[in-house]
């Protein structure tokens, strides 16, 4: 490829970005970049337009004003599955997974777009097909190994726990062998020992297969912890920008989080 | 029973050597890796072993040196044993769950010069461990995941070893050197170190020898029919004896196939695609899946409910009969088939016991509820008695005479008597040599004529079976002279599903009480069921609902001891549920699960104190915990102590006591 993109370069670039739902302005001129294999944490109070965020970084949502670059290329309003083409994928706030199916088939789901063999040979699973499935299935098994799952594979995921049905839709994410990586809130939820697991496979995703991680999330210390830089919104607009050591000592986030005496 | 010392496979590489031509083909290990079984024959696995080894020699480990081993039951670990046995190294397995500073003690106290661990997570103990401790030159893992980014000398990989080793075969004389190696090792070469769980103090190593390991496997191969077609599931710690013998030295010695579960989580999974027919679990684990079953049988349907029940009643009537050739009436086997194919079978299938010729249990004493439950499903589970320092076996259950009290008889070639103090006592060839440096406690155990204490007392019955009652010097009095067994009492109330861990007092006291941990499956799927909510052990601990059940439960067992002349007198006075589970990692029990005495007088003194005084029906209390990542905390709150009715001692006794009294 010609416009290779190498660690450290600008992945994604958000610039001027404003959204906005009828009269609510969701996202007010923000502007920010995110490098290849850097872990980015997107924070803010309730409402401040972070899910918005990454609405419009996956195409879900499309913004009025503003440009979208990803990997050099400035991005046209598409739909969420373009996205996911370019390597683009994302958890959710509130887990939404096929909860009658098994852990398996749910993680299977999401090499749907990698499969290519035709509607026609995939009915017959015959020849192309079935060589075609075991290679998915191969890499599928890697991400279950990968994350500690491989006693789930046949459970219907809706009856796992809170903290692993994240895990497992972290699985579905990572079995599209993501370039950059979005996750809403993945700590929600969770208790202390929950949340370090879930730590440890963000760090080693984004350390093993150099995958490019931006996050929500509430729980200060593991923003702190995880991430390379962090943007701060604050009713849809950007606050600050910086390193975990930066932001934290800006008084405008503090006084955000923390509210002003008047 | 033939002499290992006059054979010529008389030590494991040897045997290894023997089985790769003569079982070349068939399956020695198996491991489940991606969701596929992976499998390697004799043959694979003297390949393996043989890059290993001179890998391993190419880094410098040579004869006589300590490597410990750490990590779950992974082939690689395994085969690494035998890598260092034909070297002349001594293998240490270590508890792969032990927080660092554990291992450090062991890991100094044999002075091991290398470690061979499973991954990151060990690799991260043995740094920590190296800051204090310089002894340890090289680091081999297992699992590189996590470990790309480490600069540190001395840290290779499995697979880098390997290769090593290969390449250094490539050079003409280097396999006939190591093969002349392996030749001029004997039977009397150290094979292993097994460090005992150490239910008082500090760990002792117990040293093994080549030709005692495989006499006990030979000796246990002999007794049940164990031949190269068995299949095995090895998850049990490495560093227990068990294993070892189980999933290593009987593997070596008979031939058989040895299967590695993909994680720990999945070994019922697992032991059922194995289909295992040779098995071997300490109580713990037989209990437990009984309390699963039970506990979803509550959510299933009536009808099925009904079924199965009927036709546990059945087996219960007629299983056992049948497991032991006894003759039954045509309606009942009728009806026994007929359970078999409708609950018995599917259940095995279930546990993946389908296959089971023998099962054992070992470690701690069975429920004989628990142990009937499994033999009337017709699955020939026998009990064993052994130690460590017998290299597992010292007695067990022959075939068809299985006493659910006993453990058996010895087997051939193990002489057992007891001592004048009741305490058992054992000689054979299979025993170890000696706790590694530690000549004190060597003499202590070992007489000259090579006796050793077992420390548990017991008796024969007229049958010629052994009966453990306790380890000898845990059993106390009571002030008013009645004996006191801790552990024959706690193991009455351990019998029932919501208790996990019971701890009695009453030595030098003038009566019983008991400390309890709850069981958290069964009692928290109680909870689930009537709607009881609760955020921890704590709370679900001190629910008065609960605080009931458990008091019908020693109740129950009350109105048992009090038909027992002996121990009549030794009925649970008082009561209370501990506020936090009995942990290893704060060294309140070992892990291999046995109750450290010492250490829980010391931290629940004031609770100790609470019990033996009948003014105080609440204590404040504030106990130290250890996280699983090695982090501290305090949890307090207080806990609530019952006082029990006692029940009077049944008739027969009733006369002896009140002879006594008059």
């Amino acid at each position: 490829m010609s416009n290779e993109i190498m660690p450290g370069d600008v992945l994604l670039e958000l610039d001027d970005v404003s959204l906005s739902f009828g009269g609510v302005k969701a996202i007010r001129n923000v502007g920010f970049d995110i490098k290849k294999g850097e872990v980015r944490a997107i924070i803010g109070p309730n409402g401040a337009g972070k899910t918005s965020m990454l609405n419009v970084i996956n195409g879900f949502c499309h913004p009025q004003e503003g440009t979208i670059t990803y990997k050099g290329v400035k991005r046209h309003d598409m739909k969420p599955y373009v996205a996911a083409t370019q390597g683009i994928a994302r958890t959710f706030q509130n887990v939404a997974l096929f909860r009658g199916m098994s852990t398996l088939d749910n993680i299977m789901a999401g090499r749907t777009l990698k499969m290519h063999k035709n509607f026609f040979w995939q009915l017959f699973y015959y020849g192309p097909a079935r060589a075609e499935e075991m290679e998915h299935r191969e890499k599928v098994e890697q991400v279950i190994d990968f994350l500690e799952i491989a006693h789930l594979r046949r459970t219907p995921v809706g009856q796992l726990p809170y903290g692993l049905q994240k895990r497992v839709e972290l699985a579905r994410a990572l079995a599209m062998e993501p370039e950059l990586l979005l996750l809403d809130e993945p700590m929600a939820g969770m208790n202390l020992e929950e949340k370090e697991d879930m730590s440890r496979f963000i760090l080693e995703v984004n350390g093993e297969f150099g995958t490019t991680i931006a996050l929500i999330e509430h729980d200060m210390g593991v923003v702190m912890d995880l991430s390379d830089r962090v943007v701060v919104l604050n009713y849809g607009a950007k606050l600050a920008d910086g390193t975990p050591a930066e932001v934290s000592s800006n008084q405008d986030v503090i006084d955000a989080y923390l509210g002003v005496a008047h | 029973m033939s002499s290992v010392a006059g054979s010529s496979e008389d030590t494991f590489p040897k045997l290894l050597l023997r089985n790769a031509k003569k079982f070349a083909d068939r399956p020695a290990m198996r491991e489940k890796d991606l969701g596929i079984w992976q499998t390697w024959t004799w043959a694979d696995v003297l390949d393996e072993v043989r890059c290993l080894s001179i890998g391993l020699s190419g880094l410098g480990i040579k004869k006589g040196d300590k490597v410990a081993i750490v990590g779950d039951n992974r082939p690689r670990l395994y085969w690494t044993m035998c890598a260092l046995q034909a070297l002349g190294a001594i293998p240490l397995p270590v508890y792969q769950d032990s927080v660092a500073k554990e291992m450090g003690f062991v890991l100094k106290h044999a002075g091991v010069s290398a470690a061979v661990v499973e991954n990151q997570e060990q690799v991260d103990k043995m740094l920590e461990i190296g800051e204090s401790f310089k002894g340890i030159k090289t680091i081999i893992y297992d699992d590189s995941r996590g470990l790309s980014k480490y600069k540190v000398k001395g840290l290779h990989s499995f697979e880098s070893v390997q290769d090593t080793g290969r390449d250094a075969l490539k050079k003409s004389g280097a396999e006939a050197d190591w093969l002349a190696g392996i030749e001029k090792g004997s039977g009397s070469d150290t094979a292993i170190f097994l460090y005992t769980s150490g239910t008082t103090g500090e760990p002792k190593g117990v040293v093994m020898t080549m030709e005692s390991m495989i006499w006990v496997a030979q000796a246990a191969n002999g007794f049940d029919n164990l031949t190269e077609k068995e299949t095995v599931v090895a998850y049990l710690p490495m560093a227990w004896v068990g294993d070892h013998v189980f999933s290593y030295a009987q593997s070596y010695e008979a031939g058989y196939c040895v299967c590695c579960p993909e994680s720990p989580e999945t070994v019922v999974a697992d032991r059922r695609e194995m289909g295992t027919t040779y098995l071997f679990a300490p109580p713990r684990v037989y209990e437990n899946i009984i309390t699963q079953t039970m506990v979803s049988m509550e959510d299933a349907s009536d009808l099925k409910k009904k079924m199965f029940h009927y036709f546990l009643d059945v087996a219960k009537e007629t299983g056992e009969k049948i497991l032991d050739g006894e003759s039954v009436s045509l309606k009942d086997q009728l009806l026994y088939k007929l359970g078999e194919f409708m609950v018995y079978g599917p259940l095995k299938n279930r546990y993946g016991f389908s296959n089971v010729r023998v099962g054992y249990t070992a470690g701690e004493a069975i429920g004989p509820e628990i142990f009937k439950f499994y033999r009337s499903l017709g699955i020939n589970l026998k009990q064993l008695y052994g130690q460590t320092e017998a290299g597992v076996y010292i007695t067990n259950q022959p075939d068809a005479e299985i006493y659910a009290d006993t453990v058996g008889k010895p087997l051939d070639g193990i002489e057992v008597k007891i001592a004048d103090s009741g305490e058992v006592m054992f000689r054979s060839p299979g025993v170890f040599k000696e706790y590694y440096k530690n000549a004190k406690a060597t003499k202590e155990t070992k007489t000259k004529d090579g006796w050793v204490h077992s420390g548990d007392a017991g008796l024969f019955d007229d049958r010629g079976h052994l009966k453990i009652i306790d380890r000898a010097k845990d059993v106390g009095k009571l002030n008013d002279g009645t004996m006191f067994p801790p552990k024959y009492i706690e193991n009455k109330l351990k019998f029932f599903p919501n208790i996990k861990e019971v701890v009695a007092f009453g030595d030098k006291r003038d009566f019983v009480t008991c400390f309890i941990n709850i069981d958290l499956v069964a009692v928290g799927s109680w909870a689930e069921r009537n709607n009881v909510s609760y955020a921890s052990y704590q709370e679900l601990a001190a629910n008065p609902d609960v605080y009931k059940m458990i008091e019908e439960n020693v109740d129950a067992v009350n109105l048992e001891l009090a038909g027992e002349e002996l121990v009549a007198g030794a009925q649970i006075k008082r009561f209370l549920i501990l506020h936090k589970e009995l942990d290893p990692d704060d060294g309140e029990i070992t892990r291999t699960a046995k109750v450290r005495r010492s250490t829980i007088n010391e931290r629940y003194d004031v609770l100790i104190k609470a019990l033996f005084d009948e003014e105080i029906s609440n204590q404040h209390i504030k106990t130290e915990m250890t996280f699983e990542d090695g982090r501290k905390g305090i949890v307090e709150g207080d806990v609530e102590i019952r006082s029990m009715k006692l029940h009077t001692p049944s008739s027969h006794v009733q006369g002896h006591m009140r002879e006594a009294a008059e």
